[in-house]
């Protein structure tokens, strides 16, 4: 079972993968520097977090062909811990991340994307989207012509190239050509080597230096949940992205352990907390990247690529990783969802643009996802409230009433439920049949005995029947009406 | 009425698996149910495009892209299949097979075996499939793994079908090649078939008294046996003995190897089925 895996996912596809990687690697460059710029922190360490991240995950992770590293859905929520308590703690913070991640993975959370509807996925790409485009704005900032024009042209070469040859990665290509231009003109712009320290070695075990006490950890905890739970989210959605594309399945759970194992391990080697990359991964399996081996080697060649050619990366000039970085947020971005605001329910949209604008205002896109999901259900919950009916028959010779209930009744739906009912009808007898209803919470079970008591009040003998197992246990338990001095306690409240 | 699995994929084994399987069929008195797998080997990438620049919907463009890509596939892959099993439906019934099933399935070989195994009584599989090259030399990928997951008994056909007169059981006193021995005792499909029971190796009391053991059964129900050891490495010895003694039919019992020493060494069992120009039939 085990060796029949490890062959099918590390090398049924060897030479798509490691082509994939390459390619891969060469973007991943420009990311993890990037998405340092957006953490405070020195290039190197995104650089060696994308190294331990992307390596790591593909022995340890769930989805084989799935690229991680940094990436800018954590990096945004380090910021503040970066700027108030410096590295130390953020590397901290990552250890704590794959702790949290790791224990997630054994608690077999990789179900809970259930939860998470496709709207709010929707929003989640668009808002991450966003972000990663307005990371590049400070690069425009007070800029001369010089970096719009490289910006543009980076741009141009990477969506033109491909159209004469699909043999080289065209990102590369316009990272190369921009380096040369500024190097050859000697151009005025910032480039990579201005950011900070870039990798000159293997990262090395260290340590966080942080006092290993409760008020450190009171410190980083509400990081590390945060990150780890926008890690995960944004790791299972890539996954499913990744199924989708691949029609093949993946381990969830797997992947949250793998995650947390990677993100562990980086912390120790100097690298910040990072998670799958929609992005990269999409490119990965358009590079025709299948396999484990394809995020192997995008580690690999990654770090291979920094160690030997330091002194050339630190010349690339900043529009070059701007326009490389504005090609993944658009490639990122769900452009069909503007074209499906028209088509698609106004609920659905709602928890869309909801989603968007809590991210995109708070930066943390596990805020913009629990209010997603809590908007969906609280739509679907009164979408639901709509599948209930009351039907009364009069039978004249008896005064009796029938009233046939059928639907879900609970929270939702319980207000309607109640205004069936006519309570001005004077009858001898109401019959209220319940079987084909479902009672679901104590509300529902509250309705029921509202109703029963307010005829009971008006003289009329009350009799539920059919009350079906589900409710029957429901009632059981909670209701009043069928224990002595029902009414009674109820008057009490 | 038992079934016996063909699994076909078209190859040049094919004839002679459904030509196995017939005559097993005809002594088991089964029916045969020929199974062609549609394994798309998603695994693997199918277009490659290196531009590395993603653009407007990127995940759902690349999505159709693949759809599109392995739709065609899919369905010549299909068509072929049905073909297949057409052409495998009429040697059947020219080979005298009654009841007679054809099924397709989408997944890998070991997947579906693990689904369809329980309700068949043999399994007859190919040394080789599409995938492996004759002159290569090496067995099929698919072969080596339905021998390790199998649970019933598997005839690996060999590239052609003689009819069985003698056959041959590779003896090493271990609990598989048991199971062989149970199975030519009570099973209809060796009855009559005359039996060498030999044991590579070294002088071994214990060994070789439950040899004589193991003979002894056979001789009661009816075969004519020969039993006997000879000293060397069982991949030589017996592959040696099969040739000279002029033998149709191997009977063995799967090697149990770690995987990590199967995954460098390969196995003894496969060693033997590559090396033995002559059918197998496979314990577990």
């Amino acid at each position: 079972m085990f060796t029949k895996d490890i062959g099918k996912e590390w090398f049924s596809n060897v030479r798509g993968d490691l082509l994939a990687g390459i390619v891969v690697a060469m973007a991943l460059i420009p990311e993890a520097i990037a998405f340092s710029i957006i953490a405070g922190v020195d290039p190197k360490v995104g650089l060696y977090a994308s190294f331990c991240i992307a390596v790591l995950t593909a022995v340890f992770g769930g989805r084989p062909g799935m690229i991680s590293a940094a990436t800018a859905a954590t990096a945004l929520l380090m910021v503040t811990l970066v700027r108030e308590h410096g590295l130390q703690y953020l590397l901290a913070a990552t250890v704590l991340t794959g702790v949290l991640q790791v224990i997630a993975g054994a608690a077999r959370i990789g179900g809970i994307m259930r939860f998470v509807s496709r709207s709010v996925m929707t929003g989640f790409v668009n808002s991450l989207a966003i972000l990663i485009f307005m990371a590049q704005l400070p690069e425009f900032k007070g800029a001369g012509v010089t970096v719009y024009a490289m910006v543009a042209a980076g741009l141009a070469i990477i969506y033109l190239l491909p159209r004469l040859t699909k043999a080289v990665p065209s990102p590369l290509v316009a990272i190369i050509v921009l380096t040369a231009v500024s190097m050859v003109w000697k151009l005025d712009v910032r480039t990579v080597g201005d950011l900070g320290e870039l990798p000159s070695t293997l990262p090395v075990f260290l340590w966080p230096q942080v006092p290993l006490s409760l008020a450190t950890l009171w410190i980083i905890l509400p990081y590390s949940l945060g990150i780890a739970a926008v890690g995960l989210l944004e790791s299972l959605l890539t996954a499913q992205i990744v199924d989708d594309m691949t029609d093949t399945p993946s381990d969830k759970n797997r992947e949250c352990t793998g995650q947390g194992i990677a993100n562990f391990v980086s912390g120790l080697f100097g690298g910040m907390a990072g998670c799958a990359m929609i992005g990269q991964s999409v490119i990965n399996v358009k590079s025709g990247g299948r396999g484990r081996l394809s995020s192997l080697t995008a580690g690999v060649v990654l770090l291979l690529l920094l160690v030997l050619f330091n002194q050339w990366v630190r010349q690339i000039p900043m529009p070059a990783l701007v326009a490389v970085m504005i090609m993944v947020s658009i490639g990122t971005f769900s452009w069909a969802s503007f074209k499906n605001l028209r088509v698609h329910p106004k609920s659905t949209n709602l928890v869309m643009i909801a989603t968007v604008v809590v991210v995109v205002w708070t930066h943390n896109l596990a805020l913009g996802v629990g209010v997603g999901v809590l908007l969906s259900a609280l739509f679907f919950a009164r979408k639901v409230a709509q599948v209930i009916r009351v039907r009364g028959e009069l039978d004249a010779a008896t005064e009796t009433r029938t009233y046939l209930v059928q639907g879900q009744v609970f929270f939702a739906s319980a207000p309607d439920f109640l205004a069936a009912f006519d309570f001005k009808e004077a009858v001898a007898k109401v019959r209220i049949d319940v079987s084909h209803a479902h009672f679901w919470d104590l509300t529902a079970v509250g309705a029921l005995d509202k109703v029963v008591l307010k005829f009971r009040r008006e003289g009329a003998e009350v009799e539920v029947i059919g009350l079906n197992e589900a409710s029957a246990t429901l009632v059981d338990r909670l209701a009043l009406h069928d224990k002595p001095g029902a009414l009674d306690r109820m008057l009490e409240h | 009425m038992p079934i016996i699995l063909a699994c076909t994929d078209g190859s040049t084994y094919a004839l002679s698996i459904y030509q196995h399987a017939a005559w097993a069929a005809h002594r088991l008195g089964a029916g045969v149910e020929v199974l062609h797998v549609l394994d798309h080997r998603r695994e693997r990438a199918s277009g490659v495009d290196l531009s590395g620049s993603i653009g407007f919907d990127a995940s759902e463009q690349l999505t159709q892209e693949l759809v599109r890509l392995e739709e065609a596939q899919g369905r010549v892959q299909r068509l072929k299949g049905a073909a297949i099993l057409e052409d495998a439906r009429r040697q059947f019934a020219a080979a005298g097979v009654a009841d007679i099933t054809a099924t397709q399935r989408h997944g890998t070989l070991v997947e579906t075996l693990e689904e369809l195994e329980p309700r068949c009584e043999l399994v007859v599989i190919g040394k080789r499939g599409e995938q492996a090259g004759l002159a290569r030399g090496h067995l099929g990928g698919n072969l080596q793994r339905v021998i390790r997951t199998a649970v019933r008994p598997v005839l690996v056909a060999s590239r052609a079908f003689t009819p069985i007169e003698q056959l041959l059981i590779a003896y090493d006193g271990g609990p598989s090649v048991a199971q062989a021995i149970d199975f030519a005792v009570a099973s209809p499909l060796l009855r009559g078939v005359s039996c060498h029971l030999l044991r590579a190796g070294g002088r071994d009391e214990k060994a070789d008294a439950l040899q004589e053991q193991a003979a002894a059964r056979l001789r009661e129900a009816g075969y004519v046996v020969t039993s006997h050891r000879l000293p060397g490495e069982p991949e030589t010895v017996i592959a040696d003995a099969v040739k000279r003694e002029g033998i149709q039919l191997l009977v063995m019992g799967a090697y149990g190897h770690s995987p990590i020493r199967h995954l460098v060494l390969g196995s003894t069992t496969t060693t033997m089925v590559r090396t033995c120009q002559v059918p197998v039939l496979m314990f577990r």
